[in-house]
């Protein structure tokens, strides 16, 4: 109880913490885009042919698209030409052999975010691979990892030593032409994680990326791609800052999870870019594309989500329910406060038999935010005896905030059931009475409620960052009461 | 998908189609009536001008096909010369068991003959809009086109575009409308189309019950479009009935818009189980505090029927609460389409807002879309949704036949509750005895038609 309102009460003001700009030399291509800029791109990562094809394809296909328009999201457009698509570290050369070569800087950096990058720290059961701007610049316990067959590297890496895998896995699940922000990404993404669990395995501690923007007016395109073999097991943690501007910047990321048989795949997110300042000025576009594949019998993919920052999120974590008693799960928290706009929500496509979807989502909204939850859950046909649930919650804090929620059922088979069920409200003046006349002040009443109210996607969260998500929870709660 | 508030124009020009059948229209009755109805109908056509047929694309229409409707002449029917024989026989409640003011109308044309209004309390009216528009015109100026949206729906810029005739409803403040109005709407001629207009004024106070009924003569497919106006002022209730019953080669476009005031109550009701392509827009607006809404529907589809309601209850005042409860039976290969929405504007604080869409599927080929969705830009409301789709509870089906009632009478008694939710709602005794009665029959054609849902049985208790 205590931990609880400690934490909230921490960011009852809500600053934001990462705001601050790491100095260090970067190696930067210059803004615009072209395929001369794909080309440099991959030149600077010295990648075979194939990946080159694959982003000028993906480039060419983009430049028929037209950028989305339908989320409930207003923002001036964006000029891609302005954006720097590459800018690296200088002195992370082809990658640091170990730890040791890391530039201190950056290592000061990430232990400034709370992200340890020594093996034998805090987070110990937690191996991590560090991007910072457009690369990779350090991934902890690879070793101890490669003994039980798991590949775990930045995808830079991946192309190097595991060209194979890379080739056969990618795009399989999020293809160049899935969208627009996708195109853009296989275009020009610059580095992300990979992560190949062989069959049978079962990975024993916690992976984990942490993103970083540092450098002004790049865009930072990451592509994280986890594949789980037959019978194995991986949970995955992923977070993400960057420094306090007036500008904003693009990020424009594209996960792609594929479970074989009997796999399965925990996915969690901490996003917390920085969302802007209390006028909306600055803040990062987040338009991600994030999709697993339940290829296999009884595979399950699971993601998690906690959305506190962002400018604008455009992010709908999806599962593709191909196998057969295959399940997908969404739980997501997403906060919005002052002018901060979020259109997040899944999509759940039941195509195998007997597969199961369940879909959890809180949507907190303050200040000027503005929340919508959109999602699909689509019954094929062929999903004999298909299930689905659905809970969308939104919580109002102060009266020029809103919370929408657009829900797409759509049921081709008699013997799926779908259930959805959504309710919104603001913390209730009976509510803080009773907790009042126990003897609560009304701060720690709220902020008892909006934990309780979360505490369903929390308990997804490995153990370690349910308590760091728990932090980041930085609603300004001035105002949500009386 | 799109953002769903901004009713964005579709891309495509407006066919040749509607426009040339206007200027023809325009020659023959624009000079009839009032001046300031040709001023509303020419604003009619320069709206849809510039909206034209939504595209296949747009949010609103993703589901149901807009091409097959704009594909049709719009040349509005001539009025019928003969007189048709077995017209009255057409409804869902015979004379004799509803005291009603009846009004019908074939081809959007006025029957005076198979018509009857029952004596009225002074300055209350029940007419068609044809008369009003000559003997009532100032009164009728006031109020029509005043609820409907022609600016952002194309088909009820038509409507408004090719208004000629409709029904006409006024009650001055405090009146109670002793007996319901049974509006009938015939469709007798094929490949032609009629955009009746109801127009329902209720003035402070006032109370009304009014059934709108659509059905067809013959198998021949027919187009109606419809557009019904009701003003609720302040403490007035208006319950509103929809039935649509046209014939399975029919399209029909119904839009339903109400405007209402301090204290008013609305209450809807759609029933929709005919037509191949049946679309519904109804649309609560809130406009001052303490308004209720009820948005009550059942629609069933069998073969290949498409079957599209979309719902607005828009919260525009505070302390107004709406209720939604809209059921579906989907059989053979058709489409059920539900989109409800709740809006809650900015400072409609207290809001109290409950949806809630049920769906059967009784195939393997039927399919369902739905999309209840809420915006809400307020924070002292209560607002929740909740939308299923599925089929009968087994444990039920299996405790009645527990109880020694057979199986194929146990889903019918269970699907029977399940619309007998929705029919339950309607205020009109008569009306409900009888659309229990058609849905029973309708189930039992349904159910025992070949090859219908593989009855799954109880693990380990098949007989």
């Amino acid at each position: 109880m205590n931990t609880n309102n400690d934490t909230i009460q921490g960011l009852v003001g809500g600053d934001y913490k990462y705001g601050f700009v790491t100095d260090v030399e970067a190696d930067a291509v210059a803004p615009g885009l072209n395929e001369g800029v794909i080309a440099a791109i991959s030149r600077k990562k010295n990648e075979p042919g194939f990946m080159l094809d694959w982003r000028l394809k993906a480039y060419r296909h983009w430049l028929t698209l037209q950028e989305p328009r339908w989320a409930n999201l207003r923002y001036p457009p964006i000029d891609y030409q302005s954006i720097v698509y590459y800018s690296a570290p200088k002195k992370a050369g082809q990658g640091p052999k170990s730890l040791a070569e890391v530039d201190p800087k950056l290592l000061e950096t990430y232990e400034r975010l709370g992200i340890p990058l020594h093996e034998r720290e805090r987070l110990a059961g937690v191996a991590v691979d560090a991007v910072f701007d457009s690369v990779s610049v350090a991934t902890t316990f690879r070793e101890k990892l490669a003994e039980l067959g798991i590949v775990f590297c930045s995808f830079s890496e991946a192309v190097q030593q595991h060209p194979d895998l890379v080739r056969k896995y990618l795009g399989t699940v999020v293809p160049y032409t899935d969208n627009y922000f996708a195109a853009l990404n296989a275009a020009v993404f610059s580095d992300g994680s990979f992560c190949y669990i062989p069959k049978g395995v079962r990975c024993p501690m916690e992976l984990s990326t942490y993103f970083r923007i540092n450098a002004a007016n790049t865009g930072q395109f990451e592509r994280t791609l986890i594949v789980a073999e037959e019978g194995s097991r991986v949970s995955y943690l992923e977070g993400c800052t960057a420094p306090m501007r007036d500008e904003n910047q693009l990020h424009a990321a594209v996960v792609e999870l594929l479970a074989l048989d009997r796999a399965e795949i925990k996915y969690s997110t901490v996003q917390n870019w920085y969302p802007g300042d209390a006028q909306g000025r600055g803040g990062i576009y987040n338009f991600v594309t994030k999709r697993g594949l339940c290829k296999g019998r009884e595979s399950k993919i699971s993601w998690t989500q906690v959305e506190t920052g962002s400018a604008i999120t455009w992010k709908y974590p999806s599962c593709v329910l191909l196998g057969e008693n295959s399940t997908g799960e969404f739980y997501s928290v997403a906060v919005t406060n002052h002018y901060q706009q979020a259109d997040t929500g899944t999509k759940m496509i039941h195509i195998g038999r007997n597969t199961r979807s369940t879909i959890v989502s809180k949507g907190i909204s303050a200040g000027h935010g503005q929340n919508s939850y959109r999602g699909l859950v689509r019954i094929r046909k062929s999903a004999e005896n298909a299930r689905n649930f659905s809970q969308c919650d939104s919580l109002l804090l102060g009266d020029r905030c809103g919370a929408h929620t657009f829900p797409y059922l759509e049921a081709a088979n008699p013997t799926a059931r779908v259930e959805h069920e959504a309710t919104t409200s603001k913390i209730g003046e009976d509510q803080i009475f009773y907790c009042n006349q126990r003897g609560l002040a009304t701060q720690d009443a709220v902020n008892m409620i909006v934990n309780g109210y979360c505490k369903e996607v929390f308990k997804q969260l490995p153990m370690e960052f349910a308590v760091e998500a728990q932090k980041l929870l930085g609603v300004s709660l001035d105002g949500s009461v009386g | 998908m799109k953002s769903t508030l901004t009713h964005t124009a579709p891309a495509k020009p407006a066919p040749p189609g509607p426009l040339e059948a206007f200027e023809r229209f325009e020659k023959r009755a624009g000079h009839a009536g009032p001046p300031w109805l040709r001023a509303l109908r020419t604003s009619g056509i320069s709206y849809f001008g510039e909206l034209g047929f939504p595209a296949a694309h747009h949010e609103d229409w993703r589901f149901t096909t807009p091409s097959v409707l704009a594909e049709r002449a719009y040349a509005p029917a001539p009025r019928p010369d003969v007189q048709i024989p077995g017209v009255a026989s057409l409804s869902l409640v015979p004379d004799g068991e509803l005291e009603a003011h009846r009004l019908v109308f074939v081809d959007g044309h006025f029957a005076p003959r198979l018509s009857r209004v029952l004596p009225l309390e002074p300055e209350q009216v029940v007419t068609n809009l044809r008369e009003a528009l000559e003997f009532q015109s100032s009164l009728v100026e006031s109020f029509l086109g005043r609820a409907a949206r022609h600016e952002t729906s194309a088909f009820a810029a038509l409507n408004t575009a090719f208004l000629e005739d409709g029904a006409f409803v006024y009650l001055p403040a405090g009146r109670e409308l002793a007996a319901p109005v049974h509006l009938l709407f015939v469709s007798s001629q094929p490949g032609v189309v009629s955009h009746p207009r109801v127009l329902v004024v209720a003035r402070a106070g006032a109370r009304a019950q009014v059934i709108e009924e659509y059905v067809s003569l013959g198998e021949q497919a027919g187009f109606t479009n419809a557009v019904t106006e009701i003003a609720a002022g302040p403490g007035a209730q208006v319950e509103h009935v929809r039935l649509q019953r046209e014939n399975g080669a029919s399209l029909h476009v119904g839009t339903v818009e109400a405007r209402q005031y301090k204290d008013s109550r609305v209450l809807s009701h759609s029933v929709s189980t005919g037509a191949r392509l049946a679309r519904h827009n109804i649309h609560l607006r809130f406009e001052e505090p303490g308004c209720e809404g009820v948005l009550n529907g059942l629609y069933t589809g069998a073969g290949d029927q498409l079957v599209d309601h979309h719902t607005i209850a828009d919260h525009r005042s505070p302390h107004c609460q709406s209720h939604e409860f809209y059921h579906g039976i989907l059989s053979g290969r058709s489409r059920g389409v539900f989109n409800g929405r709740i809006y809650v504007r900015q400072d409609a604080q207290k809001t109290d807002a409950k949806q809630t869409n049920r769906n059967l599927l009784l195939s393997n080929e039927a399919t369902v879309y739905t999309k209840p969705q809420l915006e809400i830009w307020a924070d002292d409301v209560k607002c929740t949704h909740g939308a299923t789709v599925g089929q009968l509870d087994e444990n039920a089906v299996f405790y009645l036949r527990s109880r020694g009632i057979g199986e194929a009478r146990a889903r019918r008694m269970l699907i029977g509750a399940f619309a007998s939710e929705t029919i339950g709602r309607i205020g009109v005794e008569a009306l409900r005895a009888r659309l229990d009665e058609t849905l029973q029959a309708w189930l039992a054609e349904e159910l025992a038609a070949p090859g219908p849902l593989p009855l799954p049985h109880p693990p380990g208790l098949t007989t």
